[in-house]
């Protein structure tokens, strides 16, 4: 009778991308397992070394503290400009904007729109947890119907404050949009999901001219007034039911070889 | 006569020496400008069309391609600022101009540079205000451009041009401030000067440019860089508004350009920049003809302003008269300056331009008023 003698393989750890450090963020948040995943992704395509960030405004906006590449700061909305100029002046660069719905789905609507229209060649990580989180839970243009906030006081009323913008679904439209896609952290398939989404993104950039983007469904358990376990369930039931998840689109067709990177 | 307080002065223009040997061009000014940020090296070019500076644009959609550098006609002047954001963030030189609206709309993205310590040239080409205003041509956005456009604590280098010609070497000296200070750098100019033909020698200096400090293209052997402005300790934020009050410090001991006509003998000192600078030097050698001994001070850099080189002027002139294209601005900055020497303005606005004459007249009033004075 042989032994077998069994090697540790280590199948889980932190990315050499992702910083040692704890996060700002609360209980149960989202970014942190987004974060994660943007940083497994640029390890495993070896994307480090090129790649060049855009914060944009909102609790996210720290990102830069825990993923390890060069960045810029952004103003409120205007990342997708800002990501235009950075990866016209640097063609060879992986760029990555992270945005939440206040930033990307209301001041920054003509920033986004026009990024997808002209197909600029660059991933959006779009994080949409219906609420201004960092200015203290106000209504955003993703909250859903019904939903209180600090601003929708007796809930998000149509007739007052409109409806829930499904803008990756308006993106998607654009010819210049190579790749469009809605996930969510709700549970670890749907986080698995949302990396399989990610990757795609990440690859649709580096093989093909046009604008990438996943929109991840998220939480915000102390602006929505729930524990961190409730307020992953609510992604689940309650909050795809507005935005269902899928892929919207997907015009990457794998070019021969694929040229560049990976 | 053209003077600097600038220790650390520009260079000559190279090949200057050449330049009676190179035949004039007749050049627009919107085209001049965009041409100069060429030949200054420009990588990256973003605006919007506004008129009156849309020429500039329109040179720069067909250049820039044909050169392989970057032309992208912006969603908005919101989009165009931020590209030029994202671009100067990897160490590109980048020029965006508008007009005054399309300025108003870049405060944003002016705060956020000067924050964040990106060297980019802004080119203002002003009309009339306040609102949507005119078209023609104006210098009502003094304020806004000496006293920094956006939020925060901040100052941004503003140059003057009084010619087309000297529009061409100001692109060229914009540049070189902006990558010296790491700062957004404006020039102010106005309708007139972007719509009008005049000669400009072709012979342009590349400035020089070394983004190596700052710039992020992947962190590909290097600890990986953050751009940013924002600084939420208040011990963090306070050592960075002390840093950059110190660096405009340093840009205002350094960078004052101003340029005196006639001034040796004047008794009354016209104090005036761009446009209203032309027409004053007709109205200074009118009033030298009928025997009123007038001169000029253009400020050539409007911030930092020439308050020195104005108080020592103002310790020898009887009285100061401020010509602007507006309701007087800069007049505020001559009369802190000024001390308590009378202070008189003849200005226009809404796309009115002051005649030779009416500022003959204002000068003539000013030496009546302050003959106790000689």
């Amino acid at each position: 009778m042989t032994t077998a003698i069994v090697q540790p393989r280590v199948i889980y750890q932190r990315p050499s991308v992702l910083t040692d450090r704890p996060t700002h963020y609360c209980p149960g948040c989202g970014h942190g397992i987004v974060h994660r995943l943007i940083a497994e992704l640029i390890d495993e395509m070896g994307l480090a070394s090129r790649t060049i960030g855009v914060a944009s405004v909102g609790c996210s906006v720290f990102a830069y503290d825990y993923l390890a590449v060069d960045f810029v700061e952004s103003p409120h909305g205007r990342a997708p400009a800002v990501a235009t100029g950075v990866r016209r002046a640097r063609p060879e660069a992986f760029v990555f904007t992270y945005q939440g719905d206040g930033d990307l789905a209301a001041i920054g609507t003509a920033e986004i729109v026009h990024a997808a229209a002209r197909g600029e060649r660059i991933t959006v990580v779009f994080v949409n947890n219906g609420i201004y989180g960092m200015t203290g839970g106000q209504m955003a243009p993703t909250t859903l119907l019904g939903q209180r906030t600090t601003s929708s006081p007796t809930g998000r009323d149509p007739g007052l404050a409109g409806y829930p913008i499904p803008i990756t679904e308006m993106l998607a439209l654009l010819p210049g949009v190579t790749y469009a896609a809605r996930g969510s952290i709700a549970d670890p398939g749907e986080i698995g999901r949302t990396k399989a989404m990610l990757r795609r993104a990440f690859e649709a950039q580096v093989w093909v001219p046009g604008l990438s983007i996943v929109e991840v469904l998220s939480t915000c358990p102390v602006g929505w007034g729930m524990t961190a376990s409730e307020a992953m369930r609510h992604v689940g039931d309650a909050v795809v039911a507005t935005y269902p998840l899928g892929v919207l689109v997907d015009r990457v067709a794998e070019p021969a070889g694929r040229a560049e990177g990976t | 006569m053209t003077q600097s307080a600038s220790a650390t002065a520009l260079a000559m223009p190279a090949g200057a020496e050449h330049r009676r040997e190179v035949r004039p061009v007749l050049m627009k000014g919107n085209e001049a400008m965009a041409e100069a940020a060429i030949q200054a090296g420009c990588d990256a070019y973003f605006g919007y069309p506004i008129t009156p500076q849309a020429e500039l644009l329109e040179h720069m959609a067909r250049r820039m391609p044909e050169l392989g550098r970057v032309f992208v006609q912006a969603e908005s002047e919101l989009g165009a600022i931020n590209m030029g954001l994202g671009a100067a963030a990897t160490g590109a030189k980048v020029l965006v101009s508008s007009s005054s609206p399309g300025i108003s709309l870049m405060a944003e993205a002016m705060s956020y540079l000067a924050g964040s310590e990106l060297p980019l040239v802004l080119i203002n080409v002003m009309r009339g205000g306040p609102g949507l205003g005119s078209i023609g041509p104006s210098q009502s956005d003094y304020f806004q451009a000496t006293r920094g456009h956006g939020h925060g604590d901040y100052r941004v280098p503003v140059l003057a041009p009084a010619s087309i010609a000297e529009a061409v070497e100001l692109v060229a000296d914009a540049f070189e401030l902006a990558a010296r200070y790491r700062t957004p750098v404006m020039l102010l100019a106005d309708g007139i000067q972007g719509q009008a033909m005049e000669p400009v020698v072709p012979v342009y200096r590349l400035p020089s440019w070394d983004a190596a400090a700052w710039e992020l293209g992947g962190a590909n052997g290097r600890a990986p860089r953050v751009v940013r402005s924002l600084h939420l300790s208040p011990e963090d934020l306070e050592a960075h508004n002390r840093h950059l009050q110190a660096k405009f410090a340093d840009i205002a001991a350094r960078e004052v350009r101003w340029a005196e006509e006639e001034l040796e003998d004047a008794e009354v000192a016209i104090v005036a920049y761009g446009t209203a600078a032309r027409v004053a030097r007709t109205a200074v050698a009118r009033g030298r003809a009928r025997g009123l001994r007038l001169g000029l001070l253009r400020p050539t850099t409007l911030w930092p302003f020439p308050a020195e080189p104005v108080r020592r002027l103002a310790e020898r002139v009887r009285a100061i008269v401020v010509v602007e294209l507006s309701a007087g601005q800069m007049i505020d900055d001559v009369r802190l300056a000024a001390d308590r020497t009378p202070v008189f303005f003849h200005g226009r606005m809404g796309g009115m331009v002051p005649t030779p004459g009416a500022i003959l007249d204002c000068a003539r009033t000013a030496w009546a008023l302050t003959e106790a004075r000689r």
